[in-house]
């Protein structure tokens, strides 16, 4: 039986500073080396400053994943060097003397299947390492400390996956979750990161490292699993060790470093005294947390039968299920959660397309009553979205400049399948012998209105006049 | 002009205007460059700064404008203590160049009172050791007599002082650094509770148990310069957020009715003669104001050695990892170097007490030594820690001799690091627990070395204890130096 644990470190991109310093946690597009100070820098002298507010968003992921979290907390040192730690030690937190992590033996239900956390820490990003040059000669390594100090919380689980994609789903899940709760940006580049671990039956566990994506993931994990049962077939022992995944070659490799020896010596932080937490403000944690995606999909079911899948859809994505939260009422409900599921979220299938929407909840509110109000066609409506995404124009003037407006008076439909008739004479044969080409014509018509006709009154004036 | 004045005597002195700063910061110079040829106490000496800014508050003075209370005190400061724009060496190879982009706080709370910052004084390559040997840049030597030891590691804090090469320092006490040098230096000198002064700035050696602690010629100048420097710093979260305390105010209170310990495993065996006897002189002076003075016994200072090193050496050897000459250090390339290469051959230029105590330190925290050295060392801490809490019950103050030895001959102890270690035997207890304890000059030796009395009281009671300290002071008179 294959079993797969996940370590995730998952940065938290919505915090404003460091977790240490005031430097911004937002250090990408930066200049390397000019987001620094002397803490994160490591200088002489400097002086770690927790972010409490770090500690406050790690512990809203904790209680996500229904994880314990301790009376105090504490951090420690993981001493090691490499050039992208300023300090050559990482402030992380560490469970061996007690549990002293913010958040411990937590579970999360995937389809029916329970994966447990076994631990959740709140850690310092290291600096970013920068390869440059072409052969081994020439090759030199340059160090941006931009991201050093940058809060990251790990998130450790049970080797309680048997499939890549039973991993895939996870790595999906919490990805909403983390989104949902507000704490971090997981679509951002490197805002997730996954190593994973693999044995086979009885076998040695595999350390999978460096993996880019989520998709990703889910083939390191299959291309492991397949190199280690075709070793075990052939009675050749796997060997416990690190693989990179090559994302070139799209394998694991063996990375040749005994990491798996380094010794760490973790010492007690002392700059940073424990941190007492408390029932109290874990209380006051919980009122912050936002509703949960699963209470959020049950809301649309129930109250506005919202059928499953797009009730799933909707309540997974923090920003559509805001915006859905924030444009619809009683009435207008379904058509709105219609409009956000199949149009826009259409529009915008990629985070950049998101990020440029110029859409607000007024936009979709409109939109879905001039719908209703038969000011509109469907049609037409997709049209006019696709302007207000644009350009964040109102839907009236939006229909105004597109001349949108709903055609249903029977003269002037009457007038466009007139002309459609003697330009479509074959067709209109066609028709006549045969009733369900009669789309064909339709479409003409509405070609020629832009979709602004009414779809009902002119298949009833084409019947007749086919008829006649 | 007399430079032997204490530093609150100078200030009055400026303020009724018989002295001018610019006069007196130039003779100190004068008298810098006269005889720390000898002593050397300073690493760096920021002359022209010094006379610039001289001039500029006799001018703010003249001008009847508003003057820091320092009034262009010369202050020199330990050189593992930042100042911006001036080299902070830590005495060592590996910083040898290094210009901090900052002000630590203290530095910057001193400048804000007008106190000038006169230059950078000598230590043990980063703190670590007794005597100032372990100086990249050579030892300094005692100001009472030349082929002694200044006791360590802020030696040249010590040294400065007592040799009128400044008015006040600053140094820093991770076990005794502050105390060991003002005992063998015959001036004051204060470990202050953890927490009380912040560390921002201070480059770190054994981060859990040490201070920054004032060194000067009195106990009023230590209380007045405790006032400037002490207090919650939102740079360090371990800094205390207590209510602000004027320390010189009502110091001459009196220690009548007071109850004073006499620590027993200070004061008996392995103590010289003439400490021994000058701790018992201290003792009925003290009884003479009025303390009732009763031995009491703290049996977990006999495991205090063994647990300071094992935690300083650790995190000493976490602290020091950072030193790799990637980001600052000294002139050395890259090139041509594997980053492992690199490393080593960088981290060789450290000096051997620095290297001893990486790899005492390393090897305690490594995978299964943990739990029978650091955890056990820290066990030896809580256990002090309990035994002082139940001994202030009883008393308001401890006692015994600072060091337990007189000074020694420079390089005689320099090749038994334990004999060395053991000079730390009084001076540890207050750093493992965290407690304020104070050195004050007492007594010269037959053979004219200096003796100092220490005395202890409970976390941030510091100004109970400068009161006792100001009380003992006041029953002696002390040989000054000769020029």
């Amino acid at each position: 039986m294959t079993k797969i644990g996940l370590e995730i470190h998952c940065q938290l991109t919505k915090l404003a500073s460091k977790l240490f310093c005031s430097c911004k946690a937002e250090y990408r597009n930066a200049e390397p080396n000019s987001n620094i100070c002397p803490v994160c820098a490591g200088i002489p002298g400097s002086l770690p400053l927790l972010n409490k507010k770090a500690v406050e968003k790690a512990a809203m992921i904790s209680l996500a994943l229904g994880c314990t979290i301790p009376e105090k907390i504490g951090f420690f040192r993981k001493n090691y060097f490499y050039p992208d730690l300023p300090k050559n030690f990482q402030i992380t937190q560490y469970n061996a003397y007690g549990p002293t992590s913010i958040g411990s033996d937590g579970k999360i239900e995937i389809e029916g299947k329970t994966i447990r956390i076994r631990r959740i820490q709140l850690e310092e990003d290291p600096g970013r390492l920068v390869y440059e040059g072409t052969s081994e000669k020439t090759m030199i390594t340059l160090v941006d400390y931009n991201r050093a100090g940058t809060p990251l919380v790990e998130i450790v689980t049970e080797p309680d996956f048997e499939t890549p994609k039973q991993v895939r789903m996870f790595l999906n899940v919490l990805a909403d979750l983390v989104e949902n709760i507000g704490v971090s940006d997981p679509y951002l580049e490197g805002a997730m990161r996954v190593d994973g671990n693999i044995s086979e039956g009885d076998g040695n566990r595999v350390e999978i490292k460096n993996v880019g994506s989520f998709r990703d993931v889910e083939k390191a994990l299959h291309f492991e699993i397949t190199r280690q049962q075709s070793l075990v077939e052939r009675g050749i022992a796997v060997v416990a060790e690190t693989r990179h995944w090559d994302d070139a070659r799209r394998i694991t490799v063996s990375s040749r470093s005994k990491e798996d020896e380094q010794d760490y010596r973790y010492l007690p932080e002392a700059d940073i005294p424990i941190v007492l937490i408390g029932n109290r403000s874990i209380e006051q944690i919980k009122t912050q947390m936002p509703e949960s995606i699963v209470a959020k999909r049950e809301r649309y079911i129930k109250k506005y039968g919202m059928p499953t899948q797009v009730a799933d859809v909707l309540s997974s994505d923090r920003f559509y299920s805001d915006l859905f939260d924030k444009s619809h009422n009683e009435t207008n409900a379904k058509e709105v959660s219609n409009i956000i599921t199949t149009d826009l979220m259409g529009l915008a299938d990629t985070r950049e397309k998101k990020l440029e929407l110029k859409i607000t909840p007024k936009h979709i509110t409109d939109l879905a009553d001039a719908i209703m109000a038969n000011k509109l066609t469907r049609n037409s409506g997709k049209s006019a979205l696709h302007e207000m995404v644009k350009t964040g124009k109102s839907l009236a003037d939006v229909m105004s400049s597109l001349d949108l407006g709903h055609v249903s008076d029977a003269s002037s439909i009457e007038k466009v399948i007139d002309e459609v008739f003697q330009e479509e004479e074959k067709a209109v044969a066609e028709a006549k012998q045969n009733p369900d080409t009669i789309n064909y014509l339709v479409g003409k018509v509405m070609r020629k209105t832009k979709g602004k006709a009414d779809p009902a009154t002119t298949l009833e004036i084409l019947r007749k006049k086919l008829a006649g | 002009m007399n430079l032997g004045i204490s530093a609150t005597e100078f200030v009055s002195q400026v303020k009724e205007g018989t002295i001018s700063v610019e006069e007196f910061v130039a003779k100190t110079l004068e008298r810098i460059d006269k005889v720390d040829k000898k002593i050397h106490a300073f690493i760096t000496v920021d002359s022209q700064n010094a006379l610039d800014k001289a001039k500029a508050i006799d001018k703010k003075i003249k001008s009847k404008e508003k003057t820091g209370v320092c009034f262009g005190m010369p202050i020199s400061i330990k050189d593992n203590i930042c100042t911006a724009g001036l080299k902070t060496t830590c005495a060592s190879k590996m910083l040898e160049n290094f210009v901090a982009p900052y002000d630590a706080t203290v530095t910057s709370q001193l400048k804000s009172e007008d106190a000038i910052i006169i230059g950078k004084v000598n230590l043990d390559e980063f703190a670590m050791g007794s005597t100032t040997e372990f100086s990249s840049f050579g030892p300094t030597r005692n100001p009472w007599n030349t082929e002694y030891v200044p006791g360590g590691s802020s030696g040249g804090s010590g040294a400065s002082v007592a040799a009128l090469e400044c008015l006040a320092s600053l140094g820093s006490d991770t076990g005794g650094s502050v105390r060991s040098p003002a005992s063998f230096c015959s001036v004051v000198g204060l470990k202050p509770t953890y927490g009380l002064i912040s560390r921002y700035g201070l480059v770190s050696y054994a981060n859990s148990i040490e201070q920054i602690g004032p060194v000067a010629k009195t106990v009023e100048d230590v209380a007045f310069l405790l006032n400037i420097i002490s207090g919650h710093d939102p740079h360090d979260n371990t800094t205390a957020k207590n209510p602000k305390i004027d320390y010189v105010k009502d110091l001459a209170t009196g220690i009548s009715g007071k109850k004073i310990g006499i620590i027993s495993q200070m004061t008996g065996d392995g103590v010289d003669k003439e400490v021994a006897s000058a701790t018992n002189t201290a003792i009925s002076k003290l009884q003479d104001l009025g303390a009732q003075c009763v031995p009491i016994s703290l049996d977990a200072v006999e495991h205090s050695i063994a647990a300071y090193y094992t935690i300083a050496a650790a995190e000493a050897s976490s602290n020091l990892s950072r030193y790799d000459n990637l980001r600052y250090g000294f002139d050395f390339g890259t090139e041509g170097y594997e980053f492992k290469a690199f490393i080593s051959k960088a981290r060789s230029n450290f000096g051997p007490e620095v290297i001893r105590r990486m790899l005492l330190g390393a090897f305690v925290l490594s995978a299964g030594y943990y739990g029978k050295y650091y955890l056990k060392a820290q066990k030896v801490r809580t256990m002090i820690k309990a035994q002082l809490d139940e001994a202030f019950k009883k008393v308001d103050y401890l006692i015994s001799p600072t060091m337990p030895v007189l000074p020694f001959k420079v390089g005689e102890k320099i090749d038994d690091p334990l004999k060395l270690y053991l000079t730390d035997i009084n001076t540890v207890t207050a750093n493992l627990s965290g407690i304020p304890a104070i050195s004050v000059p007492f007594a010269m030796s037959s053979s004219g070395l200096p003796i100092g009395i220490q005395l202890f009281a409970n976390s941030f009671k510091e100004k109970e204890l400068l009161q006792v300290a100001h009380a003992l002071q006041g029953t002696t008179t002390l040989p000054e130096i000769t020029p």
